[in-house]
């Protein structure tokens, strides 16, 4: 077990320095200059060396890579062109709103989709199971904001049970701030819950074709007995994995959503930025993005490790 | 013959059949405003309805077809161009340090997802469908890369392989020889089912303003449009998101249909 | 009285018949052996007893289990038997066992699922004494251990824990020990015998096997293509054999091929201090990987016109020790020879058209997108100036003609063939190009007797027509006794006894090869059979 774990850490770190050098290394390749970017066509060229000293894009390309790696590591992001205030103050911010909202929509995915999987593969064949196939089809072909548009025009136009969009922040109280992510966090869930189901489903009916899945009959265990004591936990491992992907997708999407709900998240932070080409923003806010797929990953190896003991390899 | 192929095939080639009409003729010019029109519900004279410019809805949803296409057929083709050869090379030779790094470099790439990219490359570039394409399709790299090695490492342990081997084949050679053919089938699945994310992907970069750029019809930016005025014309919503809905419907059912029909296993059990 | 009867068993499956008119019984304390090739029947008869049926499956008939007809009882009362009343162990002991729970909490299962009343405790306390009983005390084998941590023999040894922990009445053993290694075999057949004799179960026994057969069971039913086409004490059935078939069965079973005489020696292949080994995995990430050793310094010379056996358990390295002479692997060590070219690292064209192989999947040996002509004529790419035209039209009529087959197989795919014919066209593959050796890998190893009796005899025409040199590897000790002029004996990694075939099999020197002699069944002699007073 210690050698299974010391290698995905090892995996971590190497993955992450990596993601680093190429994330820094295309901003590098970006053209233009920041500093008169910023300063405008019209500035002082001495005006213009002074702010670039000032950022420091006036050393070499390593030297500024060690110091932008080195910086996030001490929870330095450096500081943003535009605003002229930190990054990670900004991202902390914003991450208020969508680390939450990416946690609400799993949670609401995982909570939807194992159980309308473990279903539909007991009752495989069955109306039960072609019901539940069809709507997850629907579901895995419906972009997410567009779901997100209909669920406004319902919910929050027509019916006026949710606000159509804004977050007051969790000054607010939780349930408030809640009650406000439910809807983008319900666009988001339904159509990972779809991709999610299917494989809960297929990964149930793998493992019933397995010989130990009769062994169990042949002890007197009924179907619906074997399917819950042994079943669930043989069909769990490929589950884990997409559970891992679909952090990542939710994360992601939840940059397009954000735009749907007018949500103060990191996708609105994100598109401001791009639009001024503020790329240190850019830059911290997409390493950071990636440093939570890998995290999240990292955290699905381990607990591979916790339901599958032939990883628990003994010293 | 399975009824899921069916349908899935006649949902995909109706919209193929009108993205390419669109080359020739639509009703009305797609980029046309009249002001007066606009916003009109679905009619006789504008069949799908018109927009906030009093453009015809059905016109504008031909082109987009042609323009989610055209972005996810290549980023498609860049995802098996590259992807197929790397996960070939790999299988061939696993455990070598190339299938280490190709891997590896896969791991890397499924750490970024295809918006991640694309915001990446917008924010150097710039906006547009080139740069959409690139991030759909760089993203795609990785997983056929993945399904072709997948397909190919249980074919290098058996024996026709290795009969190959005793008769003096070379990795490539057999690799062109007997495992791309026998590993079609997987890449011919996968390749609809990222067609149809391609589709999904291309969607939400042109929401939020990271797609094709105007003039170019997209259903994506429409929808963008759509937005403010969602309550006042509902049909500005639902056009474009019933166009894609059904084309990623389609292509889902024609990937499944296929696996179904293409999966000796299955087609035995059937017999 | 018998415990099971089975009454004219009727089986269809999706309307196909499967099983037709079976008549079976078996009493307390009784072994039945239940034999036949493949798609015979034998193993659905034993899923119809447990009702453990595939989909679309339809019995009629009776089974009688101590007088309750299974085919009448729901499904709730068929789970309370199964286990209780009827337990079952299966072929493949490497995937009957959940891979993520302890072999305890699986043995314990069985005990608790029929007994609401035992607590943890007291099916813990069952559990220790039943894998006692079958050799897994759990002072050595801990009740928390997983499947992965044991070996097949010891698996196969929990399975049955499992099926016998509350002393079923009625065992059944499908294959059991088909998947395990000759010596495992000969263990684990002794705890059924034992178990049977403790608790006086009735055991149906399914096994292709009739050497298992004869040492085992009290009775026997031979069946066919779904019927029962003979049936009576073990003895009378192998004395008479009144059906043909039976007497078929039996004949393939020990069937021995007219070898020609091995011409005077003169070295072919040469294999000198042969080492062979991979990486492991690494103890912890810095350390360097540790090197396994599959074959560890192994000398041996083939002579031409030779037919050399290899045999061993799995494990042995014998599979290893095969591809590094085919090239197919590098070797860490030693050298391999063959007319003096050394082949040891690098092996050219011409000298690999000399050697070629025949493996042991019927199914896997062939690329299924592709015509026969195609797929025999693959070693053609060895050749320097492979024939075209009409020649290649010649050679692939000429060598499927050698195997037995027609030309006109030369346009049909693989599919189209039975697993005896496919056998006979990768024969066809790898004599198309003449080579002067040729490996056979287990070549006979997954047909039925029948089938392999012909493959056997066609090995043998081969001989007297081209004066085929072979090394022929087998786990089977009777096939190579019958097809080998000098044998091989292997054992982790190393060759342990070296000597001409017969010489080894009625003298053994190594203790290794005594063991594995002694494990293997044998089928009584027949006029020994037919002296015994009845």
């Amino acid at each position: 077990m210690g050698t299974y774990l010391l290698r995905r850490v090892l995996s971590l770190v190497v993955s992450l320095a990596l993601a680093s050098v190429v994330i820094f290394a295309v901003v590098e390749i970006a053209p233009g200059d920041p500093a008169r970017f910023m300063l405008g066509v019209n500035a002082q060229p001495d005006t213009v060396a002074a702010l670039r000293a000032e950022l420091g894009l006036d050393q070499g390309k390593v030297a500024r890579y060690l110091a932008w790696v080195g910086g996030m590591l001490s929870g330095d992001f450096g500081t943003s062109y535009t605003y002229r205030t930190p990054v990670a103050q900004m991202v902390a911010d914003r991450l208020q709103v969508s680390l939450p909202l990416a946690g609400y929509a799993l949670v609401l995915s995982v909570l939807i989709a194992l159980p309308a999987g473990i279903y539909a593969a007991a009752r495989r064949g069955r109306p039960g199971d072609v019901a539940v196939m069809g709507a997850t089809q629907l579901g895995i072909a419906i972009p997410n904001f567009w779901f997100a548009m209909m669920l406004v025009l319902i919910f929050a136009i027509r019916l006026r049970w949710f606000n159509a969009g804004g977050f007051a922040g969790w000054d607010a109280g939780l349930w408030a701030g809640l009650h406000a992510l439910t809807l983008p966090a319900i666009a988001l869930a339904l159509p990972q819950a779809a991709i999610l189901a299917r494989v809960m489903r297929s990964a149930l009916l793998d493992v019933l074709g397995e010989d130990f899945m009769r062994t169990a009959r042949a002890k007197g265990l009924t179907r619906g007995q074997a399917l819950r004591r042994h079943g669930l936990r043989n069909a769990l491992i490929p589950v884990l994995t997409i559970i891992g992907l679909q952090f990542s997708f939710l994360l992601a999407g939840g940059i397009i959503i954000e735009q749907v709900f007018y949500l103060p998240g990191l996708g609105r932070l994100i598109f401001q930025a791009i639009s001024a080409r503020d790329l240190i923003v850019v830059e911290s806010v997409v390493m950071l993005l990636v440093f939570a797929v890998i995290v999240v990953n990292f955290a699905v190896d381990l607990a591979y490790v916790a339901v599958d003991p032939r990883l628990r390899a003994r010293s | 013959m399975t009824r899921t192929l069916i349908l899935g095939g006649l949902l995909s080639g109706l919209v193929l059949a009108m993205a390419l009409l669109s080359l020739i003729w639509t009703p009305y010019d797609p980029a046309a405003m009249a002001i007066p029109d606009k916003l009109q519900p679905p009619d006789a004279a504008h069949w799908l309805g018109t927009d906030h410019f009093g453009r015809d809805m059905a016109s504008m949803i031909m082109v987009g077809a042609r323009t989610s296409i055209a972005v996810a057929l290549v980023a498609v083709g860049i995802g098996m161009g590259l992807g197929v050869p790397l996960g070939l090379a790999a299988a061939a030779r696993k455990g070598s340090w190339l299938d280490e790094v190709i891997m590896r470099g896969n791991d890397l790439i499924f750490a970024f997802p295809s918006l991640v990219i694309a915001i990446l490359i917008t924010a150097v570039f710039g906006p547009g469908a080139i740069n959409a394409i690139i991030a759909i399709g760089i993203f795609n790299i990785p997983v056929f890369a993945r399904v072709t090695r997948g397909g190919a490492l249980p074919l290098w342990e058996r024996d026709f392989i290795l009969a190959a081997r005793v008769a003096g084949k070379s990795r490539t050679r057999i690799s062109a020889e007997h495992i791309l053919p026998n590993v079609a089938n997987l890449l011919i699945v996968q390749g609809t089912i990222q067609f149809s994310l391609g589709i999904l992907a291309e969607a939400g970069l042109s929401y939020v303003g990271l797609g094709a750029q105007p003039p170019t019809p997209s259903w994506g930016r429409m929808l963008a449009d759509a937005q403010t005025m969602v309550s006042l014309a509902p049909h500005l919503a639902l056009v474009p998101g019933c166009a894609i809905i059904l084309t990623v419907l389609g292509l889902n059912l024609m990937g499944d249909g296929l696996r179904d029909a293409l999966d000796p296993r299955l087609r035995q059990v059937r017999r | 009285m018998s415990l099971l009867e089975i009454r004219n068993l009727h089986l269809t499956i999706h309307g196909t018949p499967v099983l037709s008119g079976i008549d079976l019984d078996i009493a307390p304390g009784e072994i039945l052996a239940v034999t036949g090739e493949s798609g015979s029947g034998k193993s659905m008869t034993a899923f119809s007893v447990m009702q453990l049926l595939p989909q679309g499956a339809r019995a009629s008939g009776a089974i009688r289990l101590d007088g309750q007809d299974l085919l009448s009882l729901s499904e709730t009362q068929l789970c309370d038997l199964r286990g209780r009343a009827m337990g079952m162990v299966f072929q493949e002991p490497m995937t009957a066992l959940n891979p993520v729970q302890s072999i305890g909490q699986q043995v314990m299962e069985t005990i608790r699922i029929h007994d609401r009343s035992a607590d943890a405790q007291a099916a813990r306390a069952r559990a220790h004494d039943v894998l006692t009983r079958v050799g897994l005390p759990p002072e050595r084998f801990p009740l928390g251990r997983y499947p992965h941590e044991l070996s097949g023999g010891q698996r196969q040894r929990v399975v049955i824990a499992m099926a016998i922990a509350l002393r079923p009445r009625l065992l059944i053993a499908d294959e059991p020990t088909t998947a395990l290694d000759v010596t495992t075999q000969a263990q684990i057949l002794e705890l059924l015998k034992r178990l049977v004799a403790e608790d006086g179960m009735a055991l149906m026994m399914i096994t292709h096997d009739l050497a298992v057969v004869a040492d085992l069971a009290d009775h026997i039913a031979v069946m066919r293509n779904g019927e029962v086409v003979e049936t009576g004490p073990t003895r009378t059935v192998l004395r008479d054999q009144t059906h043909p078939y039976t007497r078929m069965l039996f004949a393939a079973s020990r069937h021995a091929v007219d070898l020609p005489e091995a011409p005077p020696p003169v070295p072919l292949l040469k294999v000198t201090d042969l080492r062979r080994s991979y990486p492991g995995a690494r103890p912890h990430p810095f350390a360097p990987r540790p090197r396994i050793e599959a074959v560890r310094g192994v000398s041996f010379a083939l002579h031409r016109g030779e037919r050399l056996g290899l045999v061993g358990e799995s494990g042995c390295g014998k599979s290893t020790l095969t591809r590094a002479i085919l090239g197919l692997d590098p070797v860490q060590g030693g050298s391999i020879h063959l007319n003096g070219d050394s082949i040891t690292q690098h092996v050219p064209h011409a000298l690999r058209r000399q050697i070629q192989v025949v493996f042991q999947d019927p199914f896997g040996s062939f690329n299924p997108r592709h015509r026969v002509d195609r797929l025999i004529t693959e070693p053609f790419h060895l050749l320097d100036d492979p024939p075209k035209g009409a020649a290649r039209r010649n050679a692939v009529a000429d060598a499927l003609d050698a195997v037995g087959l027609k030309p006109d197989d030369a346009m049909r795919y693989i599919h189209e063939f039975s697993g005896g014919q496919r056998q006979r066209i990768a024969i066809a593959r790898a004599l198309i190009i003449r080579p002067q050796l040729i490996v056979f890998d287990e070549a006979v190893s997954a047909l039925d007797v029948s089938v392999r009796a012909r493959i056997l005899d066609l090995i043998a025409d081969l001989c007297r027509a081209h004066g085929l040199t072979y090394l022929f590897i087998s786990h089977d000790l009777s096939v190579v006794r019958s097809v080998t002029d000098r044998v091989l004996v292997m054992q982790a990694g190393q060759i342990v006894e070296d000597g001409a075939t017969d010489h080894v099999f009625a003298a053994p020197r190594h203790p290794y090869t005594q063991t594995l002699i002694d494990a293997a069944p044998v089928l009584p002699d027949l006029p020994a059979l037919r002296n015994e007073t009845p």
